[in-house]
């Protein structure tokens, strides 16, 4: 390459650059802001109404994983009800997105295979719920699922129960309300996905001896895996981080980080202990999708 | 034991339902021999491709038996059928390296790891890539892709190789490459190739048979020499290389055209209206009054390099064309608007059944 081109290339870079630095200001203070705050307050000590006290403090972190002994001041335990709602989380999240994956990917299969003129109607109404207020989708599901919902008055008349289940105020109300509201995210970028995939790859295995299963095994699976992963990050990520769903469905009982967080703002007044968590759900999420990309990645590359 | 590798009989498919139903194919049979190139060739629609789809086993058909060594096979899913597929668009695994590919049939036949190895490499000789054994297939040229569906479909040891169209999306040196290459891999394996094409010099070239087909039904089976010299109808005649047609009516000894020229045409009976046909390079060329010449003018000579086309009119009106060899200066000596005589090569004329 010659230097006048090289001089001309970097000056290209720099424009562009100039050129999108109000974006990137305004980036930078929206999304660091407020976990820079965060931050910092997860290192202040609670003050007595809610807000901080401006004097430095590990309490917030320490309190995540252990709990004074009110009795006995300086002895400290593990905080079990802490770890059981981190533990729940990323449950219920791994479940939702696992159910969501099940769900989704035939649905978003369907409407890939479905004639060019009838897919934008599918994936329109794939999207409605999106129209609709997430709190209004969740009280819905709650009144499928409560006592005297449709579900248990169809089982209970048809005879296969005899009291009606309850569903409602446990991990199974959670769970079944997160799948409801985060499939659309699962079904869009598989859709993207399935979308691209060259139906004939299917005729070729097939004709190379793969049965029906290795043909999703080894042709298919792999072929879409960048829609499962995007999917499963879209679902996931939202999940382990969920407030409306596991409030309403759930009850006061069954919270998940989310809520365990918004109680420290709030009744709680416990704001440093509430940022430490929403940091260290912050690495949990990172992290969790770190392990998720690399081992999704290191499959691909073994084919 | 049977010599056909393939046998179709009576195969009859019809796709949509009722009285919408289109016969893609009507009550097609045929033999294909072990060990032969047999090619079926026709233009787009004519039901060529379905066979071939339901040979490997895509399509069942509506109504017929399709057999393979004799046994029976209509029903069996393609990773039942000891039969592979070269598809026109390649269908090469995007995912996979070239020797993934390649290896990738054997592998579901759940061969040892070594054997798909020795395997793979050995078909990677045979269609000179082993330099590219590594790489994506996205990373290769039409005509390398086009040589790892080869390989890949070969790498099983078929004992049917399905090719659609296969040369149909290289430009036209690469195409005549191929053609030779496969004829090599052919001859190599031993295996049945079945190939679909709508080229006629591709199927003329390369193939001990050649089944002609149209509107669903096979016209013709023959050797290429077969098909070409001895069309049956008038579609086969037309469809294969360029032909003259000629109006006739049945006389004792042969055919009498519309100039009213008697046409002697050997082993032929019949009366009333039929069609001569002759093909191009088959019409001799003479001084008007020459014995037995059929006068004609000249209306028009077309320079195509080895030969040169003359457009000739009989007294009725009937267009002939002669093909003649170039002579080294180009120069055939005729002019437009000459009168010329005309001879038909004795025994090349046909008189078509339909």
């Amino acid at each position: 390459m010659s230097t006048a081109e090289t001089i001309r290339e970097k000056a290209s870079v720099r424009t562009a650059w100039y050129l999108s630095a109000p974006a990137l200001i305004v980036l930078t203070f929206a999304a660091c802001g407020p976990l820079l705050i965060m931050l910092v307050y997860s290192f202040l000590a609670p003050g007595q109404y809610g807000n901080v006290e401006w004097a430095f403090s590990l309490k917030g972190w320490q309190s995540i994983l252990l709990s004074e002994d009110i009795f006995d001041p300086g002895v400290y335990l593990w905080a079990d009800a802490h770890l059981s709602i981190f533990w729940r989380s990323v449950k219920l999240s791994v479940l939702t997105t696992l159910l969501t994956l099940a769900i989704g990917f035939p649905t978003a299969w369907f409407i890939a295979t479905r004639p060019p003129k009838s897919r934008p109607l599918w994936l329109f109404l794939i999207t409605i719920p999106f129209w609709t207020n997430l709190l209004i989708r969740t009280v819905a599901i709650f009144d499928v699922i409560r006592n005297e919902g449709v579900v248990n008055t169809l089982l209970l008349s048809a005879g296969v129960i005899s009291a009606p289940l309850q569903i409602t105020y446990t991990d199974t109300a959670v769970f079944i309300g997160m799948a409801y509201v985060y499939l659309p995210l699962m079904v869009l970028p598989l859709f993207a996905a399935i979308d691209r995939f060259d139906m004939r790859l299917i005729e070729a295995a097939y004709d190379l001896y793969a049965s029906r299963m290795a043909v999703l095994r080894r042709v298919i699976l792999p072929i879409v895996r960048p829609g499962i992963i995007a999917g499963s990050i879209l679902v996931f990520v939202p999940s382990l981080g969920a407030v409306v769903t596991p409030r309403i469905l759930g009850g006061g009982k069954n919270m998940m980080i989310g809520n365990f967080i918004e109680l420290q703002f709030g009744q709680g007044r416990n704001w440093p202990l509430g940022a430490a968590l929403s940091m260290t759900l912050l690495v949990i999420v990172t992290a969790a999708l770190l392990i998720y990309v690399r081992a999704a990645n290191k499959e691909s590359a073994h084919g | 034991m049977t010599d056909s590798a393939i046998e179709a009989r009576n195969v009859v498919k019809a796709f949509g339902q009722g009285g919408a139903a289109v016969r893609a194919l009507d009550d097609v049979s045929v033999q294909i021999r072990k060990g032969e190139f047999f090619t079926l060739l026709g233009p787009s629609g004519c039901g060529k491709t379905t066979l071939l789809r339901l040979i490997a086993g895509f399509e069942m058909p509506t109504d017929g038996t399709i057999l393979l060594d004799g046994a029976d096979i209509t029903y069996l899913p393609p990773n039942k059928r000891p039969v592979n597929t070269v598809f026109q668009s390649y269908a090469l695994f995007p995912h996979l390296t070239v020797a993934q590919n390649i290896g990738f049939g054997l592998q579901m036949l759940g061969r040892p790891a070594a054997e798909v190895r020795a395997r793979t490499d050995a078909m990677l000789a045979l269609v000179q890539l082993e330099a590219m054994a590594g790489r994506k297939t996205s990373q290769l040229s039409g005509g390398q892709q086009q040589r790892v569906a080869l390989a890949r479909a070969l790498a099983p040891q078929p004992k049917v190789l399905l090719l659609d169209e296969p040369l149909s999306a290289l430009d036209y040196k690469l195409r005549k490459d191929m053609q030779i290459e496969l004829k090599r891999l052919q001859l190599e394996t031993g295996i049945t190739f079945v190939f679909v094409t709508h080229d006629q010099e591709e199927a003329l070239t390369m193939s001990d048979r050649v089944g002609v087909m149209s509107a669903g039904k096979l016209q013709q089976v023959g050797t290429p020499r077969e098909i070409y010299t001895a069309p049956r109808n008038r579609f086969v005649a037309s469809f294969i290389g360029e032909t003259n047609f000629l109006p006739a009516v049945h006389v004792p000894g042969g055919v009498r055209i519309g100039c009213g020229a008697v046409i002697e045409v050997l082993g032929v009976a019949g009366a009333g209206a039929t069609t001569l046909t002759i093909r191009p390079e088959q019409v001799r060329i003479s001084d008007l009054g020459a014995a037995g010449a059929i006068a004609a003018q000249v209306t028009n000579l077309v320079y195509f390099g080895t030969d040169t086309h003359c457009y000739l009119s009989l007294a009725d009106g009937a267009q002939v064309i002669a093909r003649l060899q170039s002579p080294s200066n180009g120069e055939v000596g005729l002019t437009q608007g000459q009168q010329v005589g005309l001879h038909f090569v004795p025994g090349a004329a046909q008189v078509l059944a339909d």
